[in-house]
């Protein structure tokens, strides 16, 4: 590598690659990069031609324009047509929404933290998988280690959150008690947290077991679960106490 | 180490970046509750309908920039310096197309779950609506991810590390704030 600063924080990259399940797309990305540089330092030196030739045949440009759209519209245009279950929710909930901006203001928080709360323990459940120290079970120490505090931050943040909604909803004109918010925010949250907690340890049953990376799929997929959820379980909630 | 963290290890050093998207969440909360936006949702019909996917796809185009860059300076394939060399032109011009594709898209979409759902709608609004938006959200997710990988990362953080929570926090901010922009623009127009 070229890069002086590739050496320091840039070795966790190369000790997951090392790891990696899905050894078929991290090696050939890293063989045709390799590839490129090969052929080019062989063009400049101009010694082997044999090789940089049948090199040269082979590579898929990972950063053609064409191929980073081609990939990524399919799968950003299947996410928005699924996300509009979530938007359908919203939509059939306008004029509560509006008589009530304590809940607007409530929305985006709640999916944001529910994201968060799932890329945290995805991203440590595949670490212990890797470690070997993975082992889908509350008798694991390592596994009730993530969901007692997955559960502790949702309680402290919903908590918070509840408050906040509350105060930001008075400053905007609402007229929804305190009480209330609270208890919106903290049921709809809590039960976020449970759904967090059990799609992480299925997708990343799952994934390991189909043999893909958990790495690429669990997070982006537990998400917009989480997202869609978020809405759901939120609304549910609000059509009980409201 | 890592995979030994008491509960409590967890819960203190998860705090500070939860704690710091919840802010930004309010912020998003508030201008989504604020006075304006609500006369906005009222005024034009699918605004909430819409809400989820743009939000979702912000995440999904720039993270994914976001990555593919961090990847690229991690192989030593691109440097982290504002030069427009082939591959970082490359992503971020796909990633322009990617955004305000996607964006016209859930227009669409929404246009048409609209009529299904048998309230009315103007498709050229939604599109006008989301093709502002879209861009703007571009523009200002394109430049600001650009600088913080790349500062970032030649003061030696991992922009692995960094990508997640900016993404998330600027992408809702900003994304409700240029709806409201959007409504505002084409309100103005029509």
């Amino acid at each position: 590598m070229t890069d002086p600063l590739a050496d320091d924080s840039p070795a966790a990259a190369g000790a997951e690659a090392d790891v990696d399940v899905d050894a078929d797309t991290a090696a050939g990305a890293e063989a045709d990069v390799d590839a490129a540089v090969d052929a080019s330092e062989a063009a400049s030196v101009g010694t082997t031609p044999v090789e940089a030739a049948s090199v040269e045949t082979t590579p898929v440009d990972e950063w053609s324009i064409r191929r980073i759209v081609r990939t990524m519209i399919p799968l950003l245009a299947g996410l928005s047509v699924l996300q509009l279950v979530s938007g359908t929710v919203l939509e059939s909930f306008e004029a509560t929404l509006l008589r009530y901006p304590a809940l607007l203001v409530l929305l985006p928080v709640q999916i944001g933290t529910a994201g968060n709360l799932a890329s945290i323990m995805c991203s440590r459940l595949t670490t212990q998988l890797y470690l070997g120290t993975y082992e889908p079970r509350l008798s694991n120490p390592d596994v009730r280690a993530n969901v007692v505090a997955v559960f502790g931050l949702a309680g402290t943040v919903f908590g918070l959150v509840g408050v906040a909604a509350w105060a930001i909803g008075v400053a905007l004109g609402g007229t929804l008690a305190l009480a209330r918010v609270l208890l919106i925010a903290l049921v709809s949250g809590m039960l976020l947290a449970v759904l967090v907690v059990t799609a992480s340890v299925v997708a990343v049953e799952v994934s390991y077991r189909v043999g893909l990376n958990p790495d690429d799929t669990t997070i982006p997929v537990v998400t917009n679960v989480c997202d869609i959820a978020g809405v759901l379980i939120l609304f549910a909630v609000v059509a009980a106490v409201v | 180490m890592d995979g030994h963290e008491s509960a409590r290890d967890v819960y203190r050093q998860a705090l500070p970046v939860v704690l710091v998207s919840l802010v930004a969440g309010l912020f998003a909360g508030t201008i989504l509750g604020s006075e304006t936006m609500r006369s906005g949702i009222e005024s034009v019909p699918g605004i909430l309908l819409l809400l989820p996917a743009f939000l979702a796809t912000r995440g999904g185009v720039y993270g994914s920039l976001g990555a593919r860059l961090s990847t690229g300076l991690h192989q030593g394939v691109i440097e982290p310096t504002f030069e427009l060399d082939r591959r970082l032109t490359n992503a971020i011009v796909a990633s322009f197309i990617n955004g305000m594709t996607v964006s016209v898209f859930i227009a669409v979409i929404t246009y048409l779950t609209l009529f299904v759902l048998g309230g009315g709608g103007n498709l050229f609004e939604l599109v006008g609506i989301m093709l502002v938006a879209g861009f703007l959200s571009a523009v200002l997710m394109l430049s600001v991810l650009i600088t913080v990988i790349f500062v970032g990362y030649r003061r030696g953080l991992n922009p692995d590390n960094v990508i997640g929570p900016v993404v998330t926090t600027l992408g809702d901010v900003f994304g409700v704030f240029f709806l409201l922009v959007g409504i505002y623009v084409v309100g103005v127009i029509t």
